[in-house]
């Protein structure tokens, strides 16, 4: 097979092209065959055990699912969706279903039904891969609008032996299938995977979209492979490396990670026991390379955060010094200057006695990169990881091509831009302002969607709606999308993203969404983060009984108010908060406040709370709130409440 | 069962009939918890008899009789509050350790072997089964509530009992944490690998209708009758003792 040898030196050396022939079953299948017994491919936590997957079970238990699959009648090009939390068995049917050419969509594991019968309806799904009673339940009820929908099929039976359905078969069963049918043609399996190229459609991914329904994107092989490649050359990772993967599979980072990255290097994939125990299983694995969302990275410092606030007198003199030198130090870095010695000291001891240990707490003690993309992060929070010596880089990217395009380098990382295009990439900026990518990563279109397409894709550039520039030392800076874009009172335009990121830097605030497009003023809503606050106001004593009535006392304004005045400092005029209220509720993504990766649908929550947008922008005092909220069980609450406005002068 | 002059249970009669999930209910101050501490051997009754798996147990102590089969959960729980999720559940098991003290020590050979398989019992199927696995290390007094029901749950499960007595599992619960725990409770009793008889005492009318496979009702010590739940309910006086206190199906939704 000369043509396999090609490859494998291709996956050896990262600086080689990966090819247009290879396709992720090919790639799979060669690693598979390199690594067999001898090397670990994932490791799930089990009954409390961290239990080892070698490649050569691996390759086994895809093979079969990807024969059972076809035995079951999966055609060239059908799509076969998955739906669960990180799990070995998820990973293993979507290479299964690339192997047997199929073509994988992922949805989020706590989509709502409506968005499950959309995407499995609009995807034209075949078959449908769940994890347990709560997949198949939500399977089962969209059966009858979902007509293209043949197979369901499990791999926890707890709670499923009263379903008798025939469309019902269990991940084992369809292992049994695929035996059967290799008895029949040893070969199949081979011709299968040789048969694929790489300009085929591998995954269609359902983008989370805050205007519109969703829409699918569909990528190829290539795209997904050469992407990984590319980010591979700028930071090499190692086949001994280990890898968390607890972010869900239908966001593209994870995908980046676990297949296209994955993949080629070769490192293990490690999945946590549930997904509440998920930061203490990174602690236990202690990762090499980390990707995820700037929320989870808020979630961390949040955590140290409440932790300094409980901790004794002497630890949070500790911690302070500690900070301070590492800000300190952290900054002389960004500014490329070099560091004195007496710095480089000062910085050894708190690294020894401080930053050390709190690293190790977040699971962040071997972690060579960590990445951040998906939403805006704050500059405070980008600090802060720096302060303890985390190399946290800011991605650019999109699910448009295959990942990311846009990456900060190591040593020089500015934390208010997205850094420079990786290998392959270009990246330009059109006369609107508007970020254009070209390169092997940008998708084939969407799915049935031939206008969108149009749209988005122009000559090979990829039109991202995101507004942005270049500075001076060539860093791509991402404005915001370009319809979130304000328009200040003074004509400047503004980012609200950047004033909300800095206001989530406070552990009190859970979410912000600040208003103030051609208006007057700026102003905010907020959202306390109740597990905080609540413990807060159980140390002065307050009584309350729920959200509601916490987040409208009025000592949380008072603390909601200093935390804007934090905010507000070293902020142009025009650009400060002058008026804000507390939400009654928490934003979540079940309202559809929230996109599935928690980005705020303006336009939505604009139309939605009308009536509070109005009161900030009049006379009064406080907003009268009569509404009625559904629960998930369809009971209904009827909420009264009065919330206050709080205007904020000098 | 008389508590100075009070009878506080008296004329009842009931059978437990294997494998089936049997509820008691009655308003407050019937006797359901009474006859609860007196099958689990808190309390002596006066006179009657109580037999489990065909033996009179009257005279057996409370440990003796979980050492036969019989594991129970109470009204107000009653965990070990500084100890972990997973001690407690260990502590459950403890009947069923053999190995004394000394090899204990040694902890080679059978004693090893033991302790492995009653991991493997509380992990792969008590933790599993309960989905506590994120607060396998905790200690329970700092618990929520919902929490602290379910590692009660999971201790009285480690004795593999064959009778779980369950008093008012659901009191205090959310409508999640309900739904969750008549779960439990229906995989104990379906689950070929568990088959446990289940008694039953609550107040949710709902989960108790769709629970149970019979259903006994008591009211100031007395027996009103035992029957399936249709029975139940179309019991007339029944439905004026109890039921029609509320509506016919109060339950929280």
């Amino acid at each position: 097979m000369p043509q396999g040898d090609k490859t494998i030196a291709a996956a050896e050396s990262h600086k080689a092209e990966i090819s247009r022939e290879l396709t992720i079953p090919k790639l799979f299948y060669q690693q598979a065959k390199r690594y067999g017994k001898d090397r670990v491919a994932m490791r799930e936590k089990e009954f409390g055990i961290w239990r080892p997957i070698t490649w050569q079970d691996y390759f086994e238990t895809v093979k079969y699912i990807a024969l059972g699959l076809i035995k079951l009648g999966l055609q060239e090009g059908d799509k076969v969706a998955m739906i669960g939390d990180n799990r070995p068995e998820g990973l293993m049917a979507e290479m299964a279903a690339l192997c047997s050419r199929g073509v994988g969509v992922w949805l989020f594991q706590d989509c709502l039904m409506d968005e499950v019968r959309y995407i499995i309806d609009h995807s034209d799904a075949k078959f449908l891969v769940g994890e347990g009673q709560e997949e198949v339940d939500k399977a089962l009820s969209i059966m009858k609008d979902c007509p293209k929908l043949k197979k369901i099929i499990y791999d926890d039976p707890k709670g499923l032996r009263h379903y008798k359905q025939d469309c019902l078969i269990s991940l084992r069963e369809v292992q049994q299938l695929g035996r059967e049918l290799e008895q029949e043609k040893p070969s199949l399996f081979d011709e299968l995977i040789q048969k694929g190229h790489g300009e085929e459609i591998a995954l269609l991914f359902y983008t989370s979209g805050t205007t519109a329904l969703p829409k699918g994107a569909l990528l190829s092989h290539h795209n997904m492979l050469s992407m990984g490649q590319h980010l591979m050359e700028i930071d090499p990772c190692q086949k001994t490396d280990d890898y968390v993967s607890y972010l869900p599979f239908a966001w593209i980072g994870e995908q980046m990670m676990s297949i296209s990255c994955g993949l080629q290097i070769g490192y293990t994939l490690n999945f946590p026991e549930a997904p509440e125990t998920s930061q203490e299983n990174i602690r236990e694995i202690g990762p090499h390379v980390m990707f995820a969302p700037p929320r989870m990275y808020e979630q961390m410092t949040r955590t140290v955060q409440v932790k300094y606030l409980d901790a004794s007198w002497l630890k949070r003199m500790f911690f302070k010094f500690a900070t301070w030198v590492g800000y300190h130090y952290a900054d002389m870095k960004f500014s490329k200057k070099g560091v004195p010695l007496h710095w480089q000291v000062l910085h050894g001891f708190v690294y020894a006695t401080v930053q050390k240990k709190l690293k190790d707490h977040l699971g962040m003690s071997r972690v060579r990169n960590a990445y951040t993309g998906g939403a805006a992060m704050g500059p405070d929070h980008f600090r802060f990881f720096h302060s303890l010596g985390v190399n946290l880089k800011q991605i650019y990217g999109q699910t448009e091509v295959a990942g990311i395009s846009v990456v900060h380098r190591s040593g020089d990382i500015k934390f208010d831009t997205v850094g420079h295009p990786i290998p392959g990439t270009e990246v330009r900026i059109n006369e609107e302002g508007e970020i254009l990518t070209r390169s092997p990563s940008v998708f084939k279109g969407y799915y049935k969607n031939p206008e969108a397409t149009t749209k988005t894709l122009k000559d090979g550039w990829l039109y991202s709606g995101d507004k942005g520039f270049l500075d001076d030392d060539g860093h791509l800076v991402v404005f915001d999308r370009t319809k979130d874009v304000f328009t200040l009172k003074d004509g400047r335009p503004f980012a609200p993203q950047y004033l909300e990121t800095r206001l989530k830097f406070s552990p009190y605030i859970k979410d912000a969404w600040v208003i103030g497009d051609r208006r007057d003023y700026l102003s905010a809503v907020m959202c306390i983060d109740y597990s905080v606050v609540s413990n807060w106001a159980d140390q002065r004593k307050l009584n309350y009984t729920s959200y509601q009535e916490l987040s409208q006392m009025p000592e949380v304004y008072e603390l909601v108010e200093k935390q804007i005045r934090q905010a507000n400092k070293d902020l142009p005029d025009v650009a400060k908060i002058r008026k804000f209220t507390n939400l009654y509720k928490e934003l979540d993504a079940d309202d559809d406040e929230l996109t599935r990766t928690r980005k705020l649908r303006r336009a939505f929550v604009e139309k939605r709370y009308k009536e509070i947008v109005d009161a900030l922008y009049s006379k009064t005092d406080s907003v009268h709130i009569d509404t009625l909220i559904k629960y998930e069980d369809g009971r209904q609450a009827h909420i009264v409440t009065d919330m206050r406005i709080i205007p904020i002068t000098e | 069962m008389y508590f100075g002059k009070v009878a506080a249970l008296a004329g009842a009669s009931l059978q437990v009939r294997k494998g089936e999930i049997h509820s008691v209910i009655g308003p407050n101050g019937a006797g359901k918890t009474v006859m609860m501490n007196c099958i689990s051997g808190l309390y002596r009754p006066q006179k009657g008899e109580i037999r489990f798996k065909g033996e009179r147990i009257n005279e057996v102590k409370p440990y003796e009789r979980a050492a036969r089969g019989m594991s129970r959960t109470f009204q107000k729980v009653e965990v070990f509050g500084g100890m972990t999720v997973l001690d407690n559940i260990r502590l459950g098991r403890h009947i069923h350790m053999k190995s004394g003290i000394l090899s204990g020590s040694i902890y080679a050979g059978k004693t090893a072997r033991e302790e492995i398989e009653n991991r493997q019992f509380i992990e792969e199927e008590i933790i599993d089964l309960l989905e506590i696995e994120h607060i396998r290390h905790k200690p329970v007094g700092m618990l929520p509530y919902g929490l602290q029901k379910r590692v009660e749950l999971g201790r009285a499960l480690a004795l593999k009992p064959d009778l779980l007595i369950l008093d008012e599992p659901l009191a205090g619960l959310n409508l999640e944490e309900t739904e969750d725990m008549a779960r439990f409770v229906l995989d104990v009793n379906e689950d070929p690998r568990w088959n446990i008889t289940c008694l039953l005492v609550e107040h949710d009318m709902g989960v108790v209708m769709d629970l149970s496979h019979r259903i006994v009702v008591l009211n100031f010590g007395n027996m009103i009758m035992d029957g399936t739940p249709q029975e139940v309910q179309n019991n007339p006086v029944v439905i004026k003792a109890y039921l029609g206190e509320e509506d016919l199906y109060a339950t929280r939704r």
